[in-house]
């Protein structure tokens, strides 16, 4: 293990923090509190969750395991709701689709060898996954508002035609679901030329043979695209009938 | 009683669309009120009245595409609230004063009715409709951003009758089109009302489509005005 980062360097990279700050305050950006309650959040929540998983790890409940997974997913699936604008139904929506889609990448990466099931595999990988799940959730409901909103007079006419709300909404929900799988896919494009993301880039940096690094990195790569395809094709189909009242008309929802 | 029911042998004869004391509010604001009316099968009945006086929202309420506050409507003798929203939009087709024509072609828009019924496509229908409204067969592949604005809503026309509708509400259609388009496009609304036997309702601010109505609703301040019914 070749790391150095001890208490004093931490305290001395805080001067980055101080240049974003500086900005912030020379432009007037009004996001200083922000920034400052961000910056000791992070700390906070970084210096707990170190001690607790430590003492996961040590302890190697599957039953611990299993209910921090279901925590994170569950934050996961709050944080997604945030972003719904309103949407009915967005929390259990948003926590289905964010389990399922957890559930079936970490059921298939299980089932091809590639993690077992114990708590210093399983837990920063269903994090991995439900975070990029929950982003990839929150741009289908900021589109899906948006397209509603954007082409409120093609579901009116569709509707007035006798589509029922799929047909109505199938355009919507296609480009929906692109949205949140875009970010994916683009970082999927550019992986190794233009960033070296964060599993590959840590295992580097924890002394890991690069190449050995990469064969992680791919199948980050590969459970990401599964797990926001599934999530943002779930919260979709899910939510797009959150736009429409009980006797099938139009109704964008109020924030 | 505001229908116009009458017994015909001894069997009692509904009106297709009857309309008993509708409302619509909004929040405080009451956009329709004291709504009486009642349309019989193959009717044409044109809806007159200021802007924002509430012909289109009425227009919308009885497509099903808004419900009322309060009264009653009822389709073919059944409460609307019985029947299934879709099936009955299928039934009493609306159409739109600036209509957004969907996906690329023509050919797309007209398919569009089928595809939500999971039929096959009649091209030979689509294209004997396209020459009878003044254009091509070929047209059917055209793109509908080359379309005019006259033929844009030619084809959305059709596009509400490529299967028939019983009942035809068209708001404001004949708006911003030239002369020429208007006096087709009213001609093209007649044989549907007279040849296909189709139940037109239509909302209009136009002064010779006025003086022309078969029957005539005035609506203004949400209400009907008195006299101002035919």
């Amino acid at each position: 293990m070749n790391l150095a980062v001890n208490n004093q360097s931490l305290v001395l990279a805080l001067g980055l923090v101080m240049i974003a700050l500086a900005i912030g305050w020379k432009e007037k950006l009004g996001i200083d509190r922000d920034m400052i309650i961000g910056v000791v959040r992070a700390v906070i929540q970084l210096f707990v969750v170190g001690y607790l998983l430590k003492y996961v790890f040590r302890i190697a409940n599957i039953w611990l395991t299993a209910i921090l997974i279901f925590i994170i997913i569950f934050n996961a699936g709050y944080n997604a709701k945030q972003r719904s604008g309103g949407i009915p139904k967005a929390l259990p929506i948003s926590v289905g689709a964010i389990l399922i889609s957890t559930g079936v990448t970490l059921g298939v990466l299980m089932l091809a060898g590639a993690i077992k099931f114990i708590p210093s595999q399983m837990i920063p990988i269903s994090g991995m996954i439900a975070s990029n799940s929950m982003v990839a959730i929150g741009l289908c409901y900021r589109n899906l508002n948006a397209q509603f909103k954007q082409e409120r007079q093609a579901v009116l006419e569709k509707l007035a035609l006798g589509a029922d709300l799929k047909d109505a909404s199938r355009d919507i929900v296609r480009a929906s679901i692109k949205t949140g799988m875009q970010p994916t896919i683009d970082s999927a494009k550019t992986v190794g030329i233009v960033s070296l993301p964060g599993m590959m880039s840590g295992l580097i940096f924890a002394g890991v043979d690069p190449v050995r690094a990469i064969k992680y990195q791919i199948m980050v790569t590969f459970m990401l695209m599964s797990a926001t395809s599934i999530g943002s094709v779930l919260a979709c189909y899910w939510a797009y009938r959150g736009f429409y009242n009980e006797r099938k008309q139009l109704q964008v929802p109020s924030n | 009683m505001v229908c116009n029911d009458f017994y015909a042998e001894g069997a009692l004869i509904v009106s297709l669309l009857t309309l008993e004391n509708v409302g619509y509010q909004v929040g405080q604001q009451q956009i329709l009120r004291g709504i009486s009316l009642a349309i019989d099968a193959g009717e044409w009945v044109t809806f007159a009245g200021p802007s924002g006086g509430g012909k289109s929202t009425l227009a919308r309420i009885i497509a099903s595409l808004l419900s009322r506050t309060s009264g009653e409507l009822t389709f073919d003798g059944q409460p609307i609230d019985s029947y299934d929203p879709i099936a009955y939009r299928r039934r009493v087709s609306y159409s739109f004063q600036q209509p957004t024509l969907f996906g690329e072609t023509v050919r797309d828009n007209l398919a569009f009715p089928y595809q939500i019924r999971q039929l096959p496509f009649d091209s030979q229908r689509a294209i004997t409709a396209l020459e009878y409204v003044g254009l091509a067969g070929a047209d059917l592949d055209k793109a509908v951003i080359d379309l005019s604005g006259g033929q844009r809503q030619r084809v959305a026309l059709l596009r509400n009758v490529m299967i028939y509708p019983e009942v035809l509400i068209l708001d404001e259609v004949t708006a911003g089109l030239d002369a020429e388009n208007k006096a087709f496009v009213w001609s093209l609304i007649d044989h549907f009302n007279q040849e296909d036997g189709i139940t037109i309702l239509t909302i209009t601010h136009d002064q010779s489509e006025i003086t022309a109505a078969k029957r005539l609703v005035t609506v203004v301040d949400g209400q009907i005005v008195p006299g101002g019914a035919s």
